[in-house]
């Protein structure tokens, strides 16, 4: 990549989401239900991507839609469920236990070293995490001795996704990203990855950005696209900003329990084909909820 | 009010009693962040928890329990707000004291199944995965198993060893208190849960498990550590979800 100039990176949720191609392997930000990058993803499906890989460090059933689209034939992730309340998911169950996905288990931390090795320009990180278990089965780890100590260590390898899709709280146009609370692995990713997109809840001056420039997670030569897209995360939380929407996301549980694949087409259908636009999207839940989201937020973190 | 506990409320007084004061517990929501408040709220106020969304020290807010690791209920005014990389491998460097885990399957040597039913290769049941409970079970100095006690749990072989029991201290179930002490490193049963006899464990038990010498009697969840486990929970167990 040649160019690493401060340049004018915005660009819209279409535009952005054409840096995915068929065949990658796109690393998801965030974590479970925060800081998702739903406006990111519903843009990414929706454009009939073929045979991707995902990874993601705990997936939610954003790995469901992207499963029900036949879009991925392979997911990397330490967990997938939808969330403790709502127990394990019947669509991810349906897919990998048919052989039709296949479900590349690592530990937390190790899947955390991987981005991180790939971060740092390695090609692995040796870790104490898998050893005496079943998870060092998994052929791309390898056993190693410390060579300082002698000690047996496991080596896991370089993750490097193709993309990632980072959703942040304020970016300014060159891609600087700022993330609030918990960074998740996002920080490692970014490096990670071959090309880095970002939506931000919100796009800000350069100048506002470098008075905070302690806050910068992402650092604009890692990023490709920045896109602003307000509840971009929604109906996930995104730190002090929203609290996640429990109802919707209970309703998707409820409606997978009973009717698996299908409701999670019929619910792929209504959320991602049908709204053209992210507005559309939102509309859906309507400004009350989104509104009383954000109250939650405030008073939780009071 | 009804004086029985539930069986999760017996599971969090018995696993709240484990933690000493003035140690790091790294805590899962559900069961282990109930104990581990519990404690903090009864015998052990100088008790940090950590949490695997990189949150170390937070103030969990009574009726606003999280459902997830990674979310604003969980990392409430933590003291330290970092990334799950980095809050593993301090568990890593040898930080944590303690963690909790539990699971769909577990071996008298505490080792723990949170993978797979049936054959790895083509699973019957595809469970969620390690998550960070392999971590837990490899770093956390001592690793506290809490689980409700069902036969089906307790097998002599693991289908897949997601997580090793080489630091399982205890194995705490709404029936009994276990210990790995023995010299086959088997799980010891060490305390009976009040009203429960040595025989209901052993028809509940799906492996042979080793008995103390002494086997102690717990005593039963205090009308206080009910009481303290009924307001975090916002009353009648509630959660934050619906």
């Amino acid at each position: 990549m040649g160019d690493h100039s401060l340049r004018d990176k915005r660009a819209t949720l279409a535009e952005a989401a054409s840096l995915v191609k068929d065949g990658d392997h796109i690393a998801i930000g965030g974590c479970l239900l925060s800081r998702t990058p739903i406006a990111l993803i519903r843009e990414v499906i929706r454009r009939r991507p073929q045979r991707l890989e995902l990874s993601r460090n705990l997936a939610c059933y954003e790995a469901d839609l992207l499963m029900v689209a036949g879009e991925i034939t392979r997911l990397t992730t330490s967990w997938m469920g939808i969330g403790l309340p709502w127990g394990v998911s019947k669509v991810m169950r349906h897919f990998v236990e048919s052989g039709q996905v296949e479900f590349d288990e690592w530990s937390h931390l190790a899947l955390g070293l991987r981005y991180r090795a790939a971060a740092m320009g390695l090609s692995f990180l040796p870790t104490r995490s898998m050893l005496g278990s079943d998870l060092i089965r998994n052929k791309q780890v390898k056993l190693m001795a410390d060579p300082f100590t002698g000690e047996q260590l496991c080596a896991v390898p370089a993750l490097r996704p193709d993309v990632a899709l980072i959703h942040v709280h304020r970016a300014d146009r060159y891609g600087n990203g700022q993330i609030d609370g918990y960074t998740h692995m996002d920080a490692d990713i970014s490096r990670a990855a071959g090309r880095v997109i970002l939506s931000t809840e919100e796009l800000i001056e350069p100048e506002e950005l470098r008075r905070h420039g302690d806050r910068t997670t992402v650092p604009f030569f890692t990023v490709d696209a920045v896109v602003e897209a307000r509840f971009g995360a929604f109906p996930h939380e995104c730190w002090g900003a929203y609290d996640a929407d429990f109802d919707a996301i209970g309703e998707y549980a409820d409606a997978v329990a009973v009717d698996g694949p299908l409701a999670a087409k019929q619910w792929l259908e209504r959320w991602v084909l049908e709204p053209e636009s992210f507005a559309d999207y939102l509309a859906l839940f309507g400004d009350d909820r989104i509104a009383a989201r954000r109250a939650t937020a405030a008073e939780l973190l009071a | 009010m009804s004086s029985v506990a539930t069986v999760d409320e017996i599971l969090a007084v018995s696993a709240s009693r484990l933690l000493e004061d003035g140690k790091l517990v790294f805590a899962g929501v559900g069961t282990p962040l109930l104990a581990s408040i519990l404690a903090q709220r009864t015998h052990a106020p100088r008790l940090t928890i950590v949490v695997e969304g990189g949150i170390v020290g937070p103030d969990i807010k009574a009726g606003e329990l999280p459902v997830s690791t990674n979310e604003m209920r969980a990392g409430r005014h933590a003291s330290t707000l970092t990334s799950i990389t980095d809050i593993f491998l301090m568990a890593q460097a040898g930080f944590f004291d303690y963690g909790f885990l539990g699971g769909a399957q577990i071996d008298p040597y505490g080792n723990i199944n949170t993978s797979v039913i049936g054959d790895p290769s083509r699973p019957s049941i595809r469970l969620p995965g390690s998550g960070g409970a392999n971590d837990i079970a490899t770093h956390c100095r001592e690793v506290l198993i809490v689980t409700a006690h069902e036969r089906r749990r307790f097998v002599e072989k693991l289908d897949f060893l997601t997580s090793p029991g080489v630091n399982a201290t205890r194995l705490v179930t709404n029936l009994a208190l276990f210990d790995f002490a023995g010299s086959s490193r088997r799980a010891r049963l060490i305390s009976l849960q009040p009203g429960v006899d040595l025989d209901d464990v052993r028809a509940a038990t799906g492996f042979e498990f080793e008995t103390a010498e002494q086997i102690r009697i717990l005593e039963p969840p205090t009308t206080g550590e009910l009481g303290a486990l009924d307001e975090l929970r916002g009353g009648a167990g509630r959660t934050a979800v619906r």
